[in-house]
């Protein structure tokens, strides 16, 4: 099964260390895969390092794609986890 | 600056410490990196070795960041560190980052910590280029990642800098721990930013017989790792980026100056004798026994000075009593040497005061150093007197101690040491019999109560780079006071005068071990105080005998007479200018020397 939504990032400092740390954190919880796109650059949603690379201050747009027999479950963890602007402001 | 401009040739000038010219690439020191090695595998068999370095560095790190964060987890403390640890935690993990770092190592052939550093620089590009200050700001958590990993991969094992090729080093300044971390014969020249003739980057160029420019100012701003640059240590000048040019004419330079030393080199097996007989003796200063070849070669007839610093410096733990005595032995009744004079501790206690509000010295010139630290730290003074005494079977051995400033602590070393002697003779340890005992003369005070330390020791040696120090009250370190450090001052000339007087009035012999004793200029001014042994570095031995050998007593002693009547440093510093070039046209001809 596969599963892609779009998100706005609403959080003051965008996906700084602590949150891209969360997103890793809860994709790693799953079996399916996970990744991140942003304007055009997809990357692998377990490497924090390549989320950092990423880019996404306060106000960019974000695809997340989960793929894998709880993909379902997967995408509804993230979402509620920027929905709730990753516990910050 | 833009490439182009780099390209441009530029000079900067400093003061030429240590003469030669060298071409090369730079590289620039910086202590942080001197810590990491750097290296290319010399054998792709080493890969995997350095793979599975990798990975246990890693394992390493992890598992002390887990124990990091549940020991502040016990704590109670807030989230915010706990949350830290976790993304050092996830970017040592980071498939990313572990898959860059091998595959460096496999593709590059180098290092792990190498390889490391590649790919913290990779992402540093990537995030160098975000706009967001914050997120930009976040580099510093995969630094910090880095860091921990190098400082598994170094373990305990001693870094040393490796640079492969040999390259001019780059610097700042450079302490003796700074010196003791370089592969010294990976090294062409140096060029720092700060220093004088006197200072340590001076004395080990010196003592290498590479040439260095010190003084420079801004060389760490000016130049990058890789630039060509020329270093004319006898003109005190650093080319960069020399255009073709300017190289020939570099190539010729140091052909010439390598003619100009073989030249000189005859001077070197032929005694140190004036034209009238009169016979002085010469030492070589060296600080590893390395160096002994090279003194022998240049002319040395004994070592004069030999520094023992390098022994505690070079070393994670106090050395010890075999540590000592393998260099002193390497010292000690060599084939070519009629003498040798072991110069005890002469450190601050900084290098062994782990406790930084103890060794933290406001004023260490002046503090708890050499003679003083060791009459503090008794055991320390006697493994290396035992040492030393050990060593003196094998020839004739001189001991002497630095920085007396007082009759009480010649006393007091001259006590430790002959109850040192009595426990190895009682040992049945054999001990040399004719070992004479001497103080360095380099504290003012030590100067003046000369006739009371003549009666305790066999000898003197004048050190003149610290007594100038402390009598004109100069930090020879500091770039705004150098012009005052000057030897031809008249007090520094009438100390000198009167340790000598006092010296063959007591019967015993007086030697000089500074700076000055090697530089040409000053020859027939120290011929004139008719000192009886001049021991310097040892490159400087064949000029300095080919001016005693061209002059006489009589004009020296002469020479001296005027002078001792003359003021001023200035005056007299245009008097033995004018005389020297007079009389030693070809040595003196360009800047005076």
């Amino acid at each position: 099964m596969v599963i892609i939504r779009s998100f706005e990032i609403t959080n003051r400092l965008g996906i700084h260390a602590r949150v891209a740390a969360k997103l890793v954190e809860t994709a790693n919880r799953f079996k399916a895969e996970v990744s991140l796109e942003k304007d055009g650059v997809e990357v692998n949603g377990r490497s924090i390092l390549s989320i950092l690379a990423l880019y996404c201050p306060q106000g960019s747009r974000l695809t997340i794609c989960t793929e894998g027999v709880d993909a379902q479950e997967a995408m509804a963890a993230l979402a509620s986890l920027i929905a709730e602007k990753f516990g910050e402001t | 600056m833009s490439d182009k401009e780099l390209k441009k040739t530029f000079v900067i000038k400093g003061i030429g410490v240590s003469p030669g010219v060298v071409i090369g690439k730079a590289y620039l020191f910086d202590r942080l990196d001197a810590q990491i090695p750097f290296y290319k595998l010399s054998d792709p068999g080493l890969v995997n070795e350095e793979i599975q370095r990798f990975r246990k560095a890693l394992r390493e790190s992890e598992k002390q960041l887990l124990e990091l964060k549940s020991r502040l987890g016990d704590l109670g403390g807030g989230m915010d560190p706990l949350y830290i640890i976790d993304v050092h935690i996830l970017i040592m993990k980071d498939r990313k980052f572990v898959d860059q770092t091998i595959q460096n190592i496999r593709k590059m052939k180098v290092n792990a910590e190498w390889a490391v550093r590649m790919t913290v620089d990779k992402y540093r590009e990537i995030f160098d280029r975000m706009e967001d200050d914050y997120l930009r700001g976040r580099i510093s958590d995969i630094q910090y990642a880095g860091q921990r990993i190098l400082a598994n991969l170094a373990g305990k094992k001693r870094a040393v800098l490796d640079i492969g090729e040999r390259v001019v080093i780059i610097a700042a300044d450079l302490s003796p721990a700074d010196t003791a971390q370089l592969k010294l014969d990976s090294v062409l020249g140096f060029a720092t930013d700060i220093g004088g003739k006197t200072s340590h980057t001076a004395i080990v160029a010196r003592s290498l017989e590479i040439p260095a420019v010190v003084g420079l100012v801004s060389v760490t701003r000016d130049v990058r790792t890789n630039d060509d640059i020329i270093i004319d240590g006898s003109a005190g000048v650093v080319i960069v980026h020399p255009d073709p040019e300017v190289r020939r004419r570099y190539e010729d330079k140091k052909r010439l100056y390598k003619a100009a030393q073989d030249n000189l080199l005859d001077y070197a097996h032929l005694p140190a004798v004036t034209k009238d007989r009169h016979r002085v003796e010469i030492g070589g200063n060296i600080e590893f026994v390395e160096e002994i070849p090279s003194a022998i070669a240049h002319g040395a007839d004994g070592i004069g000075l030999y520094r023992t610093e390098f022994i505690y410096i070079t070393r994670e733990e106090l050395p010890s009593e075999e540590d000592h005595l393998a260099s002193y032995r390497s010292v000690v009744g060599v084939k070519g040497l009629s003498w040798s004079t072991i110069r005890t501790f002469d450190l601050g206690g900084d290098k062994f005061y782990l406790d930084k509000k103890t060794s933290r010295e406001l004023n260490p010139q002046l503090g708890l150093r050499a003679i003083r630290f060791c009459l503090k730290e008794v055991e320390l003074f006697r493994v290396q007197l035992r040492a030393i005494l050990r060593a003196s079977v094998k020839g004739k051995l001189r001991i002497m101690f630095p920085m007396i400033s007082g009759i009480e602590e010649i006393r007091a070393a001259k006590a430790i040491l002959a109850e040192v002697k009595e426990a190895l003779l009682a040992k049945g340890e054999p001990v040399g019999k004719d070992i004479e005992i001497g103080v360095m003369i380099e504290v003012p005070s030590a100067v003046i109560v000369a006739e009371e330390l003549a009666k305790e020791v066999d000898f003197f040696s004048i050190g003149t780079n610290d007594l100038i120090q402390y009598v004109l009250a100069i930090d020879r370190i500091n770039e705004q006071v150098t012009y005052l450090y000057e030897p031809l001052h008249p007090a520094v000339l009438r100390l000198i005068k009167a340790v000598v007087d006092v010296g063959h009035r007591a019967g015993i012999r007086v030697a000089m071990c500074g700076e000055m004793a090697g530089e040409p200029i000053y020859t027939m001014i120290l011929l004139g105080l008719e000192l009886d042994e001049l021991s310097m570095n040892p490159l400087a031995i064949p000029r300095v005998k080919k001016i005693i050998r061209g002059s006489t007593l009589k004009e020296s002693k002469a020479l001296l007479k005027k002078v001792m009547t003359l003021s001023s440093s200035t005056e007299i510093r245009a008097l033995v200018d004018a005389v020297m070039r007079k009389r030693f046209p070809e040595e003196f001809q360009v800047n005076g020397q």
